[in-house]
C-alpha cells in the first residue's frame, strides 16, 4: 500500500483530480466472456456507463474510434471484443440523456476532410450545450485506407504534416462565426447581423478550400482538443496546440517525467501549465481489501490474456506465424522478423515494437529470470492494471499521483461494460470528495469549465467583407 | 384500380418552416434554431401525430437563393446543425417515429455514412433511415477541395452537357448507396458469438469483405458496425427527374416526388415503376411518396392570409420544386385521397412554418384522416420498416459458403 505524500506538500494548495471514463470497445482490457458484461453496441450500455460517470461528477467520457476490423495472420481478428458504433452518432445520443459531462470522442485527420469534421463537432457541441472534445488522431495505416476513397496515400511524416494544417483549418472553421450575427430580429426582418459570417480560405500543402461555414459558433467555440501520442513530435503538437494530452505514463516516475516534459514545452507557444492536462490511462481492480483486490486482479489478467491471447500478442511483436507453439511453454527460440510488421494489422500497439530484436531479448532476459511460460510473460509485459487495492489505497494512489505531478488526473477504462465504472463511482469518488480534491458538483456547464480551461477568447474573423 | 392501403405519412423538416420568412412567423422560434429543445419538441410533436417518419433536411454549403455559392442575405436564416447528429440527438428522446436525416453523398465516405446511420439504428431501436443527397454545386465542391463539378446550374439540364454531369452525379450516388447497404450487411446477424469454450468473441465466418470496386472508389470492409436492427435502415431519395428515377428505383425504399396534381402524379408513378422493374426489383416494395409544402389554417382565407403576409415580408410569392398547399387540414385530406388514386403510396409534407404547420399537421390533419379510417390510431410496429410495411431484408452474404479470408 502506498503512503499519502501530501504532509510534504502542506505549503502547496491540493491540486484538484480530474476523472474521465472511456468505453472501451474494441480491446482485450474488457472481460467479454464475464457473465456481468453487457453488449457493447446496444445504445443502453453507453446510457448507463454515461449516467453513472455523470452521477459520480466524472469530467468526461470518452470513445475512441474504428475503422476497419483487425487482423492478424491475414484473418479479422476474433478473441478480443469486435465492433463498435460510429463515435459522433453515440456522442450526439449521450448528449439526451446527460447534462453536465463532458463528450469526447477520436476522429483521426486522415480519412475525413476538415469542413467536415469541424462541422460534426461544432453541432454535437450545439447539440450537448458546450460539452464537446475531439481527439485528434493522425496514424492510420493503408491497411485503414483500403475502406475510404482516398486509400493508404499518405507517408508516414505527411500525416503529422496533414494534421497540423488539419487543426488549422479546423481552427479557422470554428473561428470564422464570431458568436454574435445572429439576431433573429422579426420585427426588422434582420437575421443575420453580418453577410460574410463563416467566409473561410485556406490554401496550404493539403487544403484548398474556400467559401462559408455553416455552423455558427458553437457554446465552446471550438470543441476542446485532445491529444494521444507519445513521441517528441506528438508532444510538441500536443504542447502547442491541445487542451489535454492522453498518456500511457500511470506510475509515478515514467508519470513525473512525462509530465515536467510537456510542460516544459508550453512556454515557447506562450502558454501556462494549466493550460494542457496530463490524463493517463487507467484501469483499476476494487475489492473490500487490498489483498482480494490482488487476488481478484490476477483472475482478471488470466481472463483478459487467454492462451491463445497470449500466442497472439506475442506473433504481433515476432511478426510470424507462432500458433504452433504452446502458451505454457517457453518463448520460441527462433527470433522476430524485422521489418514491416504484416502479421497484425490495425493494431496500434504494433507500431511500439520500434526495435522488435531488443525487445524480444528483453523479454526472454525477463522470462528466465522469473521463470516465465509465454501466457505469464504476456501477463506481465502487457499489464496494464494501474490501480488495485481497497477503495482507500485506490482513492489514496490516484491522489498521491496527482499531488506530486505525475499526472492532473486520470481516463479510468473499467474491465466490465457498461456497470464496470459502478464501484468506482460509489465507493472511491465519495473518498476523493471527502478529502476535497475532487468535486462535489459540476461547478459550470460547459467541459471547458469542468476542465478548468478559461473561456476562449472570441477572434476577429479574419476575413470579413 | 384497387381501394388504395391506409396512407403513410412524413414530415420533412427545415429550419423555421420551407417558407424563407418562417422564421418571422410569430411563433417561430427563430433564436433556437441551433437549439437540441427545439428539434426535440418538432420531432415530438411528429410523434404526438403517429406520423411515419421526419426527414431533416440538410446540404454541406451554407443556405442561400443563388445557385452559384452563398448569397449575402441578412433577411433569411443561414447556419445549421449536422442533419445526423440533430436525429442521433433526438432518437432517445422518442420512441415512434422515425428519424431520416439528409446526408450528402458526392463528398462523403459511404464508410463513413453506413457506420453512422447504422448506429442511428442502434440508437434509435431500428426507426433510422437516411435521404440521400447528391450535390451538382461546385462551391460546395470547394468546401471539400478535391474535386471539381463542372457548372451546370443555370443551364437546361436536359442539355447534354448537363445531362451527362447529372448522370455521373448520381451514378456515383448509386453506388455509394451499393457501398453503404454491403456494408450493413457485412455482419450476419449472429456474428458476435461470445463462445467462453473456444474464446472467440465473433465467428469470422460470418463477417465479409464487402470488396466493392466501382469507377468512385473501392470499399474493403466489413464494417465497424454490426448489423444495424433493422438490417437495411430505410433508403430514401427526393427525386424530380428520370436521371434521380433510375437511382431511386435501383437503390431506395422511399422516393419523394414533386407531382403538381394527379395525373402528373400518375405519369411519375409509372416511371419510376417502368425503371424499378428494369432494375429487377419489381417484386420489392418501393414506397413513392408525393411531396407538398403546406400552409395550413382553420379556415382557407386564414390559411392564405398567413401565406400572403409571409409573401411579402420577403417581397416575393412563394414557390417551391414541390406543389404549393394552402387550406385547411380537411381540405389537404381530400387533396391526398385524391392523389393516391394516382398510385403514390404515401405523403411528405413540408411546413411552411414551424411549429405551425406541423401542429396543424398533427392536430388538424392527422384526426380528419383517422375520421375518415386512412391513418393509424397508433405506432403497431416497432421498426420504421416494419411501419412501411417493408420486410427486414435477409443478409445478402449469409447464404454464401466460407467467410471473410
Amino acid at each position: 500500500m502506498s503512503q499519502p505524500s501530501q504532509k510534504s506538500q502542506t505549503s502547496k494548495p491540493r491540486k484538484q483530480i480530474h476523472l474521465a471514463a472511456h468505453f472501451p470497445g474494441v480491446n482485450n482490457t474488457t472481460v467479454w466472456s464475464d457473465p456481468r458484461s453487457g453488449s457493447h453496441i446496444e445504445f443502453d450500455s453507453f446510457l448507463r456507463f454515461a449516467q453513472t460517470a455523470e452521477r459520480a461528477k466524472f469530467d468526461f467520457l470518452f470513445l475512441a474510434e474504428g475503422l476497419r476490423l483487425r487482423e492478424q495472420g491475414g484473418q479479422i481478428y476474433d478473441l478480443d471484443v469486435v465492433g463498435r458504433p460510429d463515435t459522433f452518432t453515440i456522442l450526439a445520443a449521450l448528449a439526451a440523456v446527460t447534462e453536465r459531462l463532458g463528450l469526447a470522442g477520436t476522429i483521426n485527420s486522415t480519412f475525413n476532410e476538415p469542413y467536415e469534421v469541424a462541422r460534426q463537432f461544432a453541432s454535437l457541441d450545439h447539440l450537448s450545450g458546450g460539452r464537446a472534445a475531439w481527439n485528434v488522431v493522425t496514424s492510420w495505416d493503408a491497411f485503414t485506407g483500403e475502406n475510404f476513397r482516398r486509400g493508404g496515400y499518405l507517408a508516414q511524416e505527411d500525416r503529422y504534416e496533414r494534421a497540423k494544417l488539419f487543426m488549422r483549418t479546423a481552427w479557422e472553421l470554428f473561428d470564422s462565426w464570431r458568436g454574435d450575427e445572429i439576431v433573429a430580429d422579426k420585427e426588422n426582418g434582420v437575421f443575420l447581423a453580418d453577410p460574410g459570417a463563416g467566409t473561410f480560405e485556406r490554401h496550404d500543402a493539403q487544403f484548398d478550400i474556400r467559401g462559408r461555414f455553416d455552423v455558427p459558433r458553437s457554446p465552446q467555440g471550438r470543441p476542446v482538443i485532445f491529444q494521444a501520442g507519445d513521441s517528441d513530435e506528438g508532444r510538441e503538437f500536443a504542447a502547442a496546440t491541445a487542451d489535454a494530452i492522453f498518456s500511457r505514463h500511470a506510475t509515478l516516475e515514467a508519470g513525473q517525467a512525462f509530465y515536467t516534459d510537456v510542460k516544459g514545452r508550453l512556454t515557447k507557444y506562450g502558454r501556462t501549465p494549466e493550460q494542457l492536462l496530463i490524463l493517463p490511462a487507467a484501469t483499476f481492480v476494487l475489492a473490500d481489501t487490498d489483498g482480494e483486490a490482488r487476488e481478484y486482479a490476477h483472475v482478471v489478467r488470466r481472463q483478459q490474456v487467454s492462451g491463445q491471447t497470449a500466442i497472439r500478442f506475442l506473433e504481433q511483436l515476432w511478426n510470424r506465424d507462432l500458433s504452433e507453439y504452446d502458451p505454457d511453454g517457453p518463448l520460441p527460440d527462433v527470433d522476430p522478423v524485422v521489418g514491416e510488421n504484416t502479421i497484425a494489422r490495425g493494431r496500434a500497439s504494433v507500431r511500439m515494437y520500434r526495435d522488435p530484436l531488443q525487445t524480444a531479448r528483453e523479454w526472454r532476459e525477463l522470462a528466465e529470470a522469473k521463470k516465465l511460460s509465454i501466457r505469464e510473460l504476456m501477463i506481465e509485459v502487457t499489464g496494464r492494471q494501474s490501480f488495485v487495492g481497497s477503495p482507500t489505497t485506490v482513492a489514496d494512489e490516484i491522489d498521491d499521483l496527482v499531488q506530486r505531478d505525475a499526472s492532473d488526473g486520470f481516463i479510468l477504462v473499467p474491465h466490465i461494460t457498461p456497470d464496470g465504472l459502478d464501484d468506482f463511482a460509489d465507493k472511491v469518488v465519495p473518498i476523493l470528495q471527502e478529502r476535497g480534491v475532487f468535486r462535489t458538483d459540476y461547478a459550470g456547464t460547459t467541459l471547458r469549465d469542468h476542465l478548468g480551461l478559461a473561456p476562449l477568447e472570441v477572434p476577429l474573423p479574419a476575413r470579413r467583407r | 384500380m384497387p381501394a388504395p392501403l391506409p396512407l403513410h405519412l412524413a414530415v420533412a423538416l427545415e429550419g423555421a418552416g420551407w417558407h424563407p420568412s418562417a422564421w418571422r412567423d410569430p411563433r417561430a422560434r427563430a433564436d433556437e434554431l441551433l437549439t437540441p429543445a427545439y428539434w426535440t419538441d418538432l420531432v415530438r410533436e411528429a410523434e404526438t401525430g403517429t406520423l411515419d417518419f421526419v426527414t431533416i433536411e440538410d446540404s454541406l454549403g451554407i443556405q442561400t437563393t443563388s445557385p452559384d455559392g452563398p448569397d449575402e442575405r441578412l433577411d433569411q436564416v443561414r447556419g445549421r446543425l449536422d442533419a445526423v447528429l440533430v436525429a442521433a440527438r433526438v432518437a432517445p428522446l422518442t420512441r415512434g417515429v422515425g428519424v431520416v436525416p439528409v446526408a450528402t453523398v458526392t463528398h462523403t465516405e459511404p464508410f463513413h455514412v453506413s457506420k453512422a446511420i447504422a448506429t442511428l439504428d442502434y440508437v434509435s431501436g431500428g426507426r433510422a433511415g437516411w435521404q440521400v443527397r447528391v450535390s451538382p454545386r461546385q462551391w460546395e465542391a470547394e468546401l471539400f477541395g478535391r474535386r471539381t463539378v463542372p457548372a451546370i446550374q443555370g443551364t437546361d439540364l436536359d442539355a447534354p452537357e448537363a445531362a451527362a454531369v447529372l448522370e455521373d452525379l448520381f451514378d456515383e450516388a448509386a453506388d455509394h448507396v451499393e457501398v453503404v447497404r454491403r456494408l450493413w450487411d457485412s455482419w450476419e446477424d449472429d456474428a458476435e458469438i461470445r463462445d467462453v469454450a473456444t474464446g472467440r468473441f465473433v465467428d469470422r465466418d460470418k463477417l465479409h469483405y464487402i470488396d466493392f470496386e466501382g469507377r468512385w472508389f473501392s470499399v474493403r470492409g466489413p464494417s465497424i458496425v454490426p448489423r444495424p436492427p433493422q438490417g437495411q435502415p430505410l433508403v430514401t431519395a427526393l427525386a424530380h427527374r428520370s436521371v434521380a428515377y433510375r437511382l431511386a428505383a435501383k437503390a431506395v425504399d422511399v422516393v419523394f416526388v414533386t407531382a403538381h396534381d394527379a395525373e402528373d402524379a400518375g405519369r411519375i408513378v409509372a416511371e419510376v415503376r417502368r425503371e424499378q422493374a428494369a432494375a429487377g426489383r419489381e417484386d420489392e416494395l418501393l414506397h413513392v411518396f408525393g411531396d407538398l409544402v403546406v400552409f395550413l389554417a382553420d379556415d382557407e382565407h386564414s390559411a392564405a392570409e398567413r401565406k400572403a403576409h409571409l409573401d411579402a415580408l420577403s417581397d416575393a410569392d412563394f414557390t417551391s420544386d414541390a406543389p404549393v398547399f394552402v387550406g385547411t387540414p380537411a381540405a389537404l385530406a381530400d387533396r391526398l385521397e385524391d392523389l393516391r388514386w394516382a398510385g403514390l403510396t404515401g405523403f411528405r409534407l413540408r411546413p411552411g412554418t414551424l411549429p405551425h404547420d406541423l401542429e396543424a399537421i398533427t392536430r388538424g390533419l392527422v384526426p380528419e384522416l383517422r375520421r375518415r379510417g386512412i391513418f393509424r390510431e397508433s405506432y403497431d410496429a416497432s421498426t420504421l420498416r416494419g411501419r412501411l410495411g417493408l420486410e427486414r431484408p435477409a443478409n445478402r452474404y449469409a447464404a454464401t459458403t466460407g467467410g471473410a479470408r
